[in-house]
């Protein structure tokens, strides 16, 4: 592809062993600016070694890591990693520093002068709920699991590097302040212009912060596409039985109202709960196509935003700019064709339903066509 | 109460000696750990990097710290002569296990999340070193430094042994002389000083870990300005005295030598009695205390000063003994009076050279003795059922020595059997035994029965004027009268202190006596 930007992270033949045990074994991909690559896989499936070859905390054994076309090994890796966010589950901020110093050390590594410091410091910490007033001479034990976490994220925005490694950040936090603070992650401004490595095992997540999930088995890649490319299209049995347990929330999850309904059917439905003005704002690129065949997406992975067709021939939409999606709250008549259906089951059954002209009936008979529809395709 | 008056005035009186003890002390102590953290510490985080050599290493830390205090400076002696040096050496290994230990756990301790954060965040290497693990390390660090300090504060009373100076001193002094407030004088300093500094460093312990940092760079500050305090001006003279802390002591030693001739100008260094001799001879100090006896006289080449005012009391060695055994064997006494008179100085000196420096065994060269005087026969045979003779002594060769001529001549001359009881330590463990009939005889010294066991106030000592018939007269009296015991007739030589220089420096300073020792040093 001659004319995408080059990748900000390009891995090429990457190898690593611990002793006789390879737990990387030969991984090439490429991140692009911006990019949100999860690397997802069973406990010892080589993602947080394959995260930490990335910044040089470890070592390969053969292989490159390029970051923006430059080898990594060429830079003294303290230089390397002030010019890389990292977070880790454990959070590990430095438990005799305030929360202003924690997160003023890149900064004050690189130089920066003193006020800038302070400015961003008291910045970040107000971007990330947490008041400067109140939190900036706190020492780390003094918070919650979840305000250290964030203050983990903050130390590693600090210096404003272009891209973020993260292993496992939310992996030590209790469910509901996980989803709270994932949301928090999802919607900072701060994060959407970064390229993100982030390691997790925990599906949902994945799929919810991703915008291209790599799935790991024993140190090799098994698929690496966006989710639904993992849930609909999955390469092998393994990558199909790893969602297994979780396949039909996921599902729920990754189809839209355009994927489940016909395209003129959709259109209606949806200018009939709708505002007209936001139904034009929010009108999407919506394509018909008459094939009865579906075509394989290779060109998936640097064009985000990708058309599915599908055998009968309705309109699909596939929107990437997942953010945009799940950055709307379920509030009544707020369908679009980016919603995904659990969105809509869970406004259709909430308090305020919408008068909508479907229900919930209608609305998973067509789910469960689509299903088919996607079973079928993947078959052929 | 008394007691503790006695101290009090005990203190007042050597106010200024007690000051410059707790001064060596606290000098002793802070150079010793300096040593021990500047090596302890780097080992410490070394460790911490290559944790395969730990055991190894805090193991070999750990066969130190097992090594008996004394032995450790036996064996430094040798090595590094006397003084501060094996002191200080001793007490910086016996610090280096908490330090290695608590620098290598401290660091061990730091969470990994910690310092994986640091590196990922762009620290290096020596930045998470300095800035992450041992800022979280110096709490425990700080124990460490602590127990090592007690420790050696504890240890370096022993430094009085080495002619290191230290409160060891009083406590030598008064274990020697059997002086309870004088053992108290240096020991409550001590106790107190392992107080202070434990309180102390407890304190900083407890502070933040930012605070603790700045603490500690303070404390690594003051160690050699403490250790300093060691090296203050001290007096100086022309010649160096090197004295056992029982000689320095005893109102019959340095006291009573001092007031006799007003020596003055001559500093002294006290260090253990087994040491003085190779003190002198190594010329680490040029006058030294001594027994007029003393085998290495003869060694090392020493030469004793000559008493001319009678300082020293009389130490002529005399048997005593339970009248009773004399009574139930007659045959006995004639025996025992073979002796009498019939070894000189030089003889005891000779004799004693043989045990302790040819290591010849005691038995040996008695009978040698014996047969030179033609006083050897060979033992009877056995007779089953006959009666024992106990013989005991004290711990030194000189008395095994005269145990075996003694029981010798019993076997040769009586039917009579002979157990010796040898090495019952000191005088007052012999003196017991025999006044409870646990053994029949032992020789004992003129000068010892007066002042140890007798101990008569100082106007009767003054009226015997150091007499050596005055002062043998006046113990045979009063041993009948107050334990029915019986000093028999005297051996012939005097083994009482002495002052010994070597014999070349003597030579050549011409001093032969100690009043031409103080001329010199007034000179």
């Amino acid at each position: 592809m001659p004319d995408a930007p080059p990748p900000v992270i390009q891995v090429t033949n990457l190898h690593k062993s611990f002793g006789a045990q390879a737990v990387v074994r030969d991984v090439s991909f490429a991140v692009a600016a911006g990019e949100t690559l999860v690397l997802l896989g069973p406990s010892g499936c080589g993602k947080t070694t394959l995260l930490k070859l990335l910044n040089r905390l470890i070592e390969p054994d053969g292989g490159t890591v390029e970051i923006n076309g430059c080898d990594v090994r060429q830079q003294p890796p303290a230089q390397l990693r002030r010019g890389i966010g990292y977070v880790i589950q454990q959070v590990g901020l430095l438990p005799h520093y305030t929360v202003a110093e924690n997160i003023a050390v890149v900064p004050k590594l690189l130089g920066h002068a003193p006020a800038a410091i302070a400015a961003r410091t008291a910045a970040l910490l107000t971007r990330l709920h947490l008041p400067p007033e109140r939190y900036a001479g706190q020492l780390p034990q003094q918070l919650s699991g979840g305000q250290q976490q964030r203050v983990g994220l903050a130390r590693a925005l600090a210096a404003d590097p272009p891209i973020i490694l993260m292993d496992e950040p939310f992996g030590a936090l209790d469910p509901i302040t996980r989803a709270s603070i994932r949301r928090e992650f999802r919607e900072l401004d701060e994060l959407k212009r970064k390229t993100v490595v982030l390691v997790t095992h925990d599906v949902t997540e994945a799929f919810e912060l991703a915008d291209r999930i790599m799935l790991l088995e024993a140190g090799q890649i098994q698929q690496l596409g966006t989710p639904r490319e993992l849930l609909f299209r999955p390469a092998n049995g393994f990558v199909r039985r790893f969602f297994t347990a979780e396949r039909l929330a996921l599902q729920l999850r990754t189809l839209t109202l355009s994927d489940v309904f016909a395209e003129e059917e959709a259109n209606k439905l949806l200018l009939e709960v709708h505002n007209p003005s936001l139904a034009a704002q929010n009108t999407l690129p919506l394509s018909s196509s008459t094939t009865n065949s579906a075509h394989t997406e290779g060109s998936a992975v640097n064009n985000p935003e990708v058309r599915v067709n599908n055998q009968t021939g309705s309109p699909a939409i596939l929107s990437a700019s997942k953010q945009e999606v799940t950055s709307k709250t379920s509030s009544a008549a707020d369908f679009t064709a980016a919603t995904t259906v659990q969105q809509a089951l869970e406004t259709l059954t909430g308090p305020n339903a919408p008068l909508a002209s479907f229900g919930v009936p209608q609305l998973m008979a067509a789910f469960g066509e689509a299903l088919q529809r996607e079973e079928y395709a993947w078959k052929r | 109460m008394e007691t503790l008056s006695a101290l009090f005035t005990f203190w007042h009186e050597q106010a200024g000696k007690l000051g410059e003890q707790t001064l060596q002390h606290i000098g002793l102590t802070a150079g010793s750990l300096l040593l021990g953290v500047l090596l302890g510490v780097p080992l410490g985080i070394w460790l911490s990097r290559r944790p395969r050599w730990a055991p190894a290493v805090l193991g070999l830390a750990g066969v130190l710290q097992t090594v008996p205090s004394i032995a450790l400076l036996g064996v430094l002696i040798p090595l590094l002569g006397i003084g501060w040096q094996p002191a200080i050496f001793a007490l910086f290994l016996y610090s280096l296990l908490p330090i290695i230990r608590n620098t290598f756990e401290g660091i061990r301790g730091v969470p990994p999340a910690v310092v994986e954060a640091a590196r990922g965040l762009g620290l290096t290497d020596g930045q998470v070193l300095r800035k992450v693990e041992l800022p979280l390390a110096l709490p425990v660090l700080m124990a460490g430094i602590r127990t090592a300090t007690v420790i050696n504060v504890g240890v370096a009373t022993l430094a009085a042994y080495v002619a290191a100076g230290g409160l060891g001193e009083f406590i030598f002094g008064g274990i020697a002389l059997n002086n309870p407030v004088m053992i108290l004088a240096g020991a409550l300093p001590a106790a107190g000083l392992a107080l202070v500094f434990d309180a102390l460093l407890g304190g900083v312990q407890k502070l933040s870990t930012r605070r603790l940092g700045q603490v500690g760079a303070a404390l690594l500050v003051s160690l050699p300005l403490l250790g300093g305090l060691y090296l203050l001006p001290r007096a100086t003279g022309k010649l160096l005295a090197g004295f056992s802390p029982e000689f320095v002591g005893r109102a019959d030693g340095l006291p009573g030598l001092t007031k006799a001739y007003g020596l003055t100008h001559l500093p002294n260094v006290v260090l253990a009695p087994t040491l003085v001799y190779e003190a002198a001879r190594n010329a680490h100090v040029d006058v030294i205390d001594g027994y007029s006896t003393d085998g290495r006289i003869r060694a090392y080449g020493l030469r004793v000063l000559r008493d001319d005012r009678r300082a020293f009391p009389p130490y002529f060695a005399v048997p005593v003994v339970r009248p009773a055994l004399l009574r139930e064997h007659p045959e006995l006494a004639p025996v025992l009076a073979k002796l009498d008179d019939q070894i000189s100085d030089s003889v005891m000196t000779n004799l004693n050279y043989q045990a302790d420096y040819l290591h010849q065994d005691p038995k040996a060269i008695a009978e040698a003795f014996l047969k030179r005087r033609g006083l050897w026969k060979a033992p009877r045979p056995a007779v089953a059922g006959a009666p024992v003779v106990r013989l005991g002594s004290k711990i030194f060769a000189e008395q095994y020595i005269l145990a075996e001529l003694y029981a010798n001549l019993i076997r040769g001359n009586t039917d009579l059997a002979v157990q010796t009881k040898t090495g019952l330590g000191g005088t007052t463990i012999c003196f017991e035994a025999l006044r409870h009939g646990e053994i029949d005889m032992y020789p004992e010294y003129t000068g010892t029965g007066l002042l140890v066991l007798l101990q008569p106030k100082p106007t009767v000592v003054d009226s015997l004027g150091g007499r050596p018939a005055a002062v043998l007269g006046y113990v045979r009296q009063e041993f009948r009268r107050r334990f029915g015991l019986e000093w028999l007739a005297p051996l012939g030589f005097n083994n009482t202190y002495a002052l010994l220089m070597r014999g070349q420096q003597a030579h050549e300073l011409g001093i032969v006596s100690v009043s031409d020792l103080g001329g010199y040093l007034q000179k």
